[in-house]
């Protein structure tokens, strides 16, 4: 359970997020959604402590601001874009970093947390890659990398930030399913930003919309993926239409 | 060779260690060496090693250990394959700062002696400070900047130090054998001086290459993973600049092992910290020690420096990483 009260944050004295307040429950994903700039990653910058911000992010009880680095990394976990990893650091060598939380005085790595290691890797489909260098990978591998990585760190909250970006649609689509699959088996609080509306509608229990630092909605897609809200946020006249046979909305661009 | 690297490189740090010895005006076998060890033998002898040889070789293999070390930590820190205690100007820095107190002329005490490391500890933190924000371009440190900066820092800082020794007495000039890198100024009480800067620099970095490795997926992962980050980098550039320190002050400006050997180090076993930064302080070891016996006998019976040895073969090193770091990414 990730509980957002009152989140407001600062970047180069202007403010990017305003007064948002949100949960996440266990099992559940939500998906961020909103234009550019809206602060979908700033949200998971700010709760994973790595900006300094206002208001309360805790999970029962303990308030994340307060902890050092060490112990919010033992309740939540990012995969971040995959864009720049050092490439010469193995697959095995990557993941295990995820330990970190939980390792010793010199980093040394368990039996235990090499088993733990090895289930993530398995979880992701990417024990056969595991001596490979990360920078020969793909991007779609690179990725999954990353949420064994997160996985690994054995937290009761996930955040990814855009995980599908870069990503050809076979790889998003396995991607967000298999990160659906992870929230319902291990009863993870998954919040994750998308760009892409449709992967949100289709993967996302509930949906949050940001604009502009605000939290203009929240609820499940057919509520917040509505033709006003959605035209409003991003300055673009769209339709709406049923998805033909799911039971989610679908967003269309309407332009000629 | 690759199973243990630490006993291969500890072996090969016995056998510079042993040539180190060895070689030099005299040549004294290794039976002979043996037998000084054990105190006996040849009366000049004996002497030669524990008061020239012996001193001689622990100071440079001590510094070499530093300077390697140090080089590991800064590219880590920098995430740079390029960052060298040299290249970065942290070295001129240090020898700025032990320059200043030499002419300041303590007494020729143990603790006169001891301030001359503490000195080049302060200007080396100083250097370290100030070419950072001048390469940093936003959260990063582009490569180019972080070596031009280096380059411009170290230029004023040598030209200060040069300054220096020519306004000063002929005791300090003739630190400038010194400065290009050479042991003429070992001895025990030296290498007493150092130690603890080094134990202390060295001790630190040693037990941070989990931090380090960490620290190559940027700033934001590292602290997700769990990593104070303002914290640990505080704390490894002081390290890095400690070791980095205690070698200059009595080794003088040495440049390019702590490029050579970690950048070795790191093509043959994989870039992690853990391993690397070991065994670049035993590679870095046994590279000075081997760079000291050429320097001793390229030119016998004259000396060169050593620093120029080690800028013999590091420049042409420095332009292919260089090449390989545009071609490749960083490593």
């Amino acid at each position: 359970m990730l509980k957002i009260q009152n989140l407001s944050a600062s970047y180069n004295g202007r403010q990017v997020l305003r007064e948002i307040s949100f949960d996440v429950k266990n099992g559940e994903v939500l998906a961020l959604i909103g234009p550019n700039g809206a602060g979908k990653s700033t949200i998971i910058r700010a709760a994973s402590g790595v900006i300094p911000s206002t208001g309360h992010i805790h999970t029962n009880g303990d308030d994340f601001q307060s902890l050092t680095p060490l112990q919010r990394a033992r309740y939540l976990a990012v995969v971040p874009q995959a864009i720049s990893l050092p490439p010469a650091f193995t697959v095995w060598e990557t993941v295990l970093m995820g330990r970190t939380p939980y390792l010793g005085f010199l980093g040394h790595a368990s039996a235990l947390d090499e088993e733990l290691a090895r289930q993530a890797l398995s979880r992701v489909n990417a024990l056969a890659f595991s001596e490979r260098r990360v920078g020969e990978l793909s991007g779609g591998e690179r990725q999954r990398v990353l949420l064994a990585r997160a996985l690994c760190q054995s937290t009761p909250i996930l955040l990814l930030d855009e995980p599908t970006a870069h990503l050809d649609l076979q790889y998003q689509v396995s991607l967000l399913e298999l990160i659906r699959e992870l929230a319902r088996s291990e009863n993870l609080a998954v919040l994750i930003a998308l760009h892409d509306l449709n992967l949100a509608s289709h993967y996302a229990d509930r949906v949050a919309l940001l604009v502009g630092g605000h939290l203009k909605a929240v609820g499940a897609p057919r509520e917040v993926l509505t033709a006003e809200l959605i035209s409003d946020a991003y300055c673009l006249p769209v339709q709406i239409v049923a998805h033909p046979f799911l039971d989610v909305p679908l967003v269309l661009p309407d332009t000629k | 060779m690759k199973s243990n690297p630490y006993l291969s490189s500890s072996i090969f740090l016995l056998i510079a260690f042993i040539l180190s010895l060895a070689i030099g005006s005299v040549f004294i076998s290794p039976k002979e060496l043996w037998n000084i060890l054990r105190g006996a033998g040849d009366e000049t002898f004996v002497f030669i090693i524990w008061q020239i040889r012996l001193p001689r070789t622990i100071l440079i293999a001590l510094s070499g250990a530093a300077l390697s070390g140090s080089g590991a930590a800064y590219q880590g820190l920098f995430r740079n394959p390029l960052a060298d205690p040299f290249l970065i100007g942290v070295a001129s820095g240090a020898g700025l700062g032990a320059v200043i107190a030499m002419s300041i002329q303590w007494p020729y005490s143990f603790w006169g002696l001891m301030a001359i490391p503490m000195a080049a500890f302060l200007a080396a933190l100083l250097t370290v400070f100030i070419v950072y924000f001048l390469a940093r371009v936003g959260q990063t440190i582009p490569t180019t900047n972080l070596i031009l900066a280096g380059v411009a820092f170290s230029s004023f800082a040598t030209s200060l130090t040069s300054f220096l020794m020519l306004r000063s007495t002929s005791e300090v000039r003739r630190a400038l054998g010194w400065l290009l890198g050479g042991a003429s100024q070992a001895g025990w009480a030296a290498i007493l001086a150092i130690l603890p800067y080094l134990i202390i620099g060295l001790g630190i970095l040693l037990i941070s290459g989990h931090a380090l490795n960490l620290l190559q997926f940027g700033d934001d992962q590292a602290q997700q993973l769990g990593l104070n980050v303002t914290r640990t980098k505080t704390i490894l550039l002081i390290a890095a600049s400690l070791a980095t320190a205690a070698a200059v002050a009595f080794s003088g400006i040495i440049g390019f092992i702590g490029l050579i050997v970690p950048h070795l180090t790191r093509l043959w076993l994989g870039p992690d910290y853990r391993r690397l930064i070991p065994l670049s302080v035993i590679g870095g070891a046994s590279a000075l020690i081997i760079s000291d016996v050429l320097a001793r006998i390229v030119l016998a019976p004259q000396e060169i420096p050593v620093g120029i040895v080690t800028a013999l073969a590091g420049a042409p090193f420095f332009l292919w990483v260089l090449r390989r770091a545009k071609n490749q990414g960083y490593w």
